[in-house]
């Protein structure tokens, strides 16, 4: 016999029926089911089988700790493993299957490992596959994570969906004076209370409904308490959240918050994500997180049809399921009596046992009146039955320990072993949890934090007290908000008529049983004692050890019961032993909530320049470049990439050529003392930079390496444009505001990003005069004698844009930097286009852009790595001699000036048909070994030298080199390539062309 | 995830900000030695308890903030802009 539904009561509703399928047949609920409730109340009982030993498994409890009902939900793409039957609401079209089994959980071979099981005990894996001969001779890891991949097949738990998750997730953001978790007897009262004081109040339940442990009694639809309560919480403006789990508690309030949106419903919009993954400011946080009933470690007691005793009582009561007919409830405290009374309202058998000698008043006459007989000072043995529970044997207190006693035939086994308050939330903030030993179980400790603690959670058993407990913790945190409201004192922890007799193992002398304390992770009381013997004695050793307490429930219901047993292995109270820390998520996360919307395009922001669509319209092909889509290359006729670049960068050399230069930062540096600031700034001179000029400068940071380059143009008396690199566009703006707020704070100096208010260009080339004269109102503007080479200008553009112009080159011949502000820029594009495309001119992208600047040896992002001196980088005569300037101090470190640190220098490959690749190592020919003398960070084909050039660092210079023989090593790709090294100014080095 | 309650902005989450270091330091004057400057850059206090430390809110009022903070419990004791001008005038103006 197993469960069955009840013709009336319960929170279900009957009048509608939910489809849903099991391990591929069909099977019918109600609204108002779990998966769980669904599955018992079909018949289904066996409904897993375990992470090791393919033991079956069925419903343990009825809620998040459930470590027995793990199933997988969805097919496909949306196939999700490890999902706890009993927090699953059921819907309709629902598609669940058993896991960890094959064929199926009913029939599974892998059950042979039970056979095995004495070989499987902790650290199996560790003992027999790593590092034993003969597997392991000579071989490293090799043989044990071959090995591995056999066992984590044979052992573990359900199989994700490689395919892409096609969900949505949504991050979200709330503030709220008060948060309180947990809709039990004292979340209710806490957040009506608050409400009623005037505080804004965020009331948070993981579960469909709102009420905790008031779901699990008997439902009588007359009764109007428990509405009445829900009706009051919702009129005082409560805001209520129920299927959110408050999964983590953070620094200052902050509360992170799982809202599963769609996972029960059969159709959900395509507009609603999945989950939302809320992060909640609350000024103060009541914890009405309630208690978990803890298991009893007995032989075999991860059978089919043994689970906690309010789980029994929350399937009979909620979802109307008797869960057997023949009923034991062993229990080691008062709490389990309200549930075998009901049991046995309900029809069915009940047997008692209690662990303790006396059973107190009124729970003896009430259980007598019920026809209950109760057997005092007996434990739960063993439960028998090979796929599911049809007897348990027991034992009888003998002294201190257990004897043999009676077998009792039954269909169903409920056990109580006491409540474990739960306390992760609060231990998230740091707050050791304390052992108390009358109420066998940990209490929240000390915080310090406004966080209060409430309901049994707190350890308070009493429904009343509980309520009560939550009004005082209202009132708590109301006076601490300023609201007046008169305090309520908190009742005490406890409040049994009767004290519980702690019960963690039941055992006899001699026998050897299979008693489980963590049933997810297959870790038995054996295991625990094994561990203590091989020394692995601190909590957290046992812990990873034995994995006691890891994985999906986090040993919520076995974690006490392992320290317990470890404690008294070692002669030692429960306190001293301690327990493991709590750290977030209290229940799992997925991996998509914790990325929101920030996956594929949306990862990171996207940033286009005022002319992405003018350069796609004229065939731009676009690469990243941090966070900016740049022009790569504009293919012709279907060149590749090499042909496009290769023959733009000719043609900046011989005609002309137009880059879109927009993702330069730029910045504004503006007031009376800017001529002192950026002197002080650069390494170079800039204080008798005139106005109507731009100067290439070099920043260091204060260790003396080099931050950044760029040129910085002089407008005005108290005005000056600097453009950085693109890559340290944002870094150097937080370093000028850096000195300006916290150094130089008597500079009189403001600083102003304009980079998305400048759209800019490069024109490049012998042309590039031409092309530019015939684009601006006044081209005298643009003579040699009136713009001569780091010249600027302001002027107009045809049509009157406004621009900037400097004459500046970063490809080695004459060209110009134009800015117009940024709508312009197509404008602008169009102008240029317009004369330089019937001249023979071309578009440039990134490549070609590359190509130039490594022909000139000119360095970026690739070179100034952070490692770099301005000495290393070959521009020591940019540092001035005369001034002081950031970095300038210790620029001058003796490593830092040593003449053997490797330099800018230029490759050749000897062999000028061959080629080499950035990152390889450059060595000496005759050591071609470790980490070399050098590397390569750039590599080109040079149009103008005619074969592929490197740029890279070299030890002691290209001075140093010349003429030896050396080897780009790059073992593991292109292979070694025998090389010269050269001068970095590998093209017009006296830089006629640029001046020209 | 701390609360720093920014002088301008508000309350806001520290990843608005950035974090700078610490607040104690002198940096040298320009023309300084480099063993006053080696000192500065390189020698540091891993203070356990309050310290006082700079905050750049990067994604606010681009404002640099000293914040004292507890680098045990984060509890955040005072927070000013590092600026003293802009400290007295935001004095000034309340």
């Amino acid at each position: 016999m197993s469960a069955r539904r009840l013709t009336d009561g319960g929170r279900i509703d009957r009048s509608q029926t939910l489809r849903f399928t099991w391990d591929e047949r069909g099977l019918s609920g109600h609204p108002g089911d779990t998966l769980a409730s669904a599955l018992l109340a079909s018949g289904e009982r066996l409904l897993g089988r375990s992470f090791k030993y393919h033991r079956p498994r069925g419903v343990m409890s009825a809620g998040v700790e459930e470590s027995g009902a793990l199933v997988t939900l969805g097919r496909a793409a949306r196939r999700d493993p490890n999902v706890k039957a009993t927090t699953q609401e059921l819907f309709e079209g629902l598609a669940a299957a058993g896991q960890n089994a094959w064929p199926n959980v009913r029939y599974d071979l892998g059950a042979v490992n039970g056979l095995l099981s004495r070989f499987f005990v902790a650290g199996f894996y560790y003992k027999t596959f790593m590092g034993v001969p003969p597997f392991e001779w000579g071989r490293g890891t090799g043989m044990w994570m071959r090995y591995e991949k056999l066992i984590r097949r044979a052992a573990g738990m359900g199989t994700a969906s490689r395919a892409p998750d096609p969900d949505r997730y949504e991050h979200a953001h709330d503030f709220c004076d008060l948060l309180v978790v947990g809709a039990g007897p004292a979340g209710l009262a806490a957040a009506r209370v608050a409400a009623e004081a005037g505080l804004d109040v965020l009331l948070v339940e993981q579960d469909f409904e709102l009420g905790g442990n008031l779901l699990n009694q008997p439902h009588d639809p007359a009764a109007t308490g428990h509405a009445r309560e829900l009706a009051a919480v919702a009129a005082a403006g409560v805001r209520i959240m129920t299927r959110t789990t408050a999964f983590g508690l953070y620094d200052h309030g902050v509360a992170g918050l799982l809202e599963r949106v769609t996972e029960h419903l059969a159709n959900p919009s395509p507009h609603l994500p999945r989950q939302r993954f809320w992060t909640v400011r609350a000024r103060h946080t009541i914890l009405a997180t309630g208690a978990l009933e803890r298991h009893v470690a007995f032989g075999d007691n991860d059978r089919p049809g043994v689970m906690s005793v309010t789980a029994a009582r929350s399937y009979l009561n909620r979802f109307a399921v008797l869960p057997g007919e023949s009923v034991i409830v062993a229990t080691n405290n008062d709490s389990a009596y309200a549930a075998a009374l009901e049991l046995a309202r309900a029809g069915a058998a009940v047997t008692l046992l209690d662990a303790r000698d006396t059973v107190p008043e009124p729970l003896s006459t009430a259980a007598a009146d019920e026809g209950i007989v109760v057997h005092t000072n007996t434990a739960p043995l063993q439960a028998q039955g090979a796929r599911s529970v049809d007897a348990l044997r027991t034992a009888v207190a003998d002294g201190t320990g257990w004897r043999t006693g009676a077998t009792f035939d039954c269909d169903f086994v409920a056990v109580s072993g006491g409540w474990s308050p739960v306390v992760h939330l609060h231990s998230h903030r740091g707050a050791r949890p304390v052992w108390n030993a009358a109420l066998a179980c940990f209490l929240p400790g000390e915080c310090g934090e406004p966080l209060h603690v409430a309901g049994a959670a707190a350890g308070i058993w009493d429904e009343q007290a509980c309520e009560t407990s939550g009004r005082a913790a209202a009132a708590a945190a109301a006076a601490a908000l300023g609201k007046s409201v008169p305090s309520v004192s908190a009742p005490p922890a406890g409040g049994w008529s009767a004290p519980i007799r702690p019960l963690y193992e039941v055992r006899v002398a001699g026998q050897k049983l299979k008693s489980f304390v963590d049933v997810q992770n297959d870790v038995t009381a054996e295991d625990v004692r094994l561990a203590h013997r091989e020394g692995y004695v601190s909590v957290e050793h046992l812990k990873r050890y034995t994995t006691l307490g890891m994985a999906t429930d986090q040993g919520k219901m076995g974690n006490v019961i392992g320290l317990a047993l470890m404690a008294e292995a070692l002669g030692k109270e429960i306190a001293e032993v301690g327990t493991t820390t709590f750290r977030p998520p209290y229940t799992p996360v997925s991996l998509g909530a914790l990325a929101g919307r920030g996956k594929g395009s949306h990862f990171r922001p996207l940033r286009r320049t005022p002319m992405h669509d003018w350069n796609l319209a004229h065939g731009a092909t676009m690469t990243e470049a941090g966070l900016w889509q740049r022009p790569w290359f504009f293919a012709r006729d279907r060149e590749s990439l090499a042909q496009a670049y290769v023959r733009e960068a000719s043609t900046v050399r011989t005609s002309v050529g137009l880059c879109d230069v927009t993702s330069l930062g730029k910045i504004a540096v503006q007031g009376p003392d800017a001529t002192e600031f950026l002197n002080r700034v650069y390494t170079n001179p800039f204080a008798k930079l005139p106005i109507g000029k731009a100067r290439y400068g070099i920043m260091l940071r204060d260790d003396g390496i080099v931050m950044d380059d760029g040129t910085t143009w002089r407008l005005s008396e108290t005005d000056y444009f600097m453009t950085t690199t693109t890559a340290h566009a944002a870094k150097v703006m937080v370093w000028l505001e850096e000195l300006l707020q916290t150094r130089w704070p008597d500079l009189r100096v403001h600083v102003t990003s304009v980079s998305e208010q400048w759209a800019g260009t490069a024109v490049a080339g012998p042309e590039s005069r031409a092309v530019l004269a015939a684009c601006v109102i006044d081209p005298h503007v643009l003579t040699d004698e009136s713009l001569p080479f780091m010249g600027v200008v302001e002027t107009r553009l045809t049509g009157g844009i406004p621009c900037r112009i400097a004459r500046i080159s970063f490809s080695g011949e004459l060209a110009f930097e134009v800015y117009v502000p940024a709508d312009y820029g197509p404008a602008m594009m169009d102008l240029l286009w317009d004369i330089a495309e019937p001249l023979g001119g071309c578009l440039y992208g990134l490549e070609a852009l590359g190509a130039l600047r490594i022909e000139k040896g000119h360095v970026t992002g690739a070179e100034l790595d952070g490692r770099v001196s301005i000495d290393d980088a070959g521009l020591g005569k940019m540092a001035a001699g005369n001034k002081h300037y950031i970095g300038s101090a210790l620029r001058k470190r003796p490593a830092l000036v040593r003449e053997d640190r490797p330099r800018l220098v230029g490759v050749f490959p000897r062999d000028r048909s061959q080629t080499f690749n950035a990152g390889a190592l450059l060595c000496r020919a005759e050591q071609v070994a470790g980490h070399g003398d050098g590397w390569i960070t750039a590599v080109t084909h040079s149009p103008a030298l005619g074969h592929w050039i490197g740029l890279g660092f070299m030890v002691g210079g290209h001075a140093a080199w010349s003429g030896k023989p050396v080897v780009a090593a790059d073992p593991v790709r292109a292979g070694n390539v025998e090389v010269e090294i050269v001068s970095p100014h590998m093209y017009d080095p006296s830089g006629a062309r640029m001046h020209g | 995830m701390i609360r720093i309650p920014c002088p301008f902005c508000g309350e806001r989450d520290h990843s608005e900000f950035t974090y700078g270091g610490d607040a104690s330091i002198e940096y040298p004057p320009l023309d300084a030695p480099p063993e006053q400057w080696l000192r500065a850059v390189f020698e540091r206090e891993n203070v356990r308890g309050m310290q006082a430390e700079t905050w750049h809110h990067a994604n606010g009022c681009r404002l640099w903030l000293v914040v004292e903070r507890d680098t045990l419990t984060h509890e955040i004791r005072s927070v000013r802009p590092a600026h003293a001008g802009i400290a007295q005038a935001l004095e000034e103006g309340r």
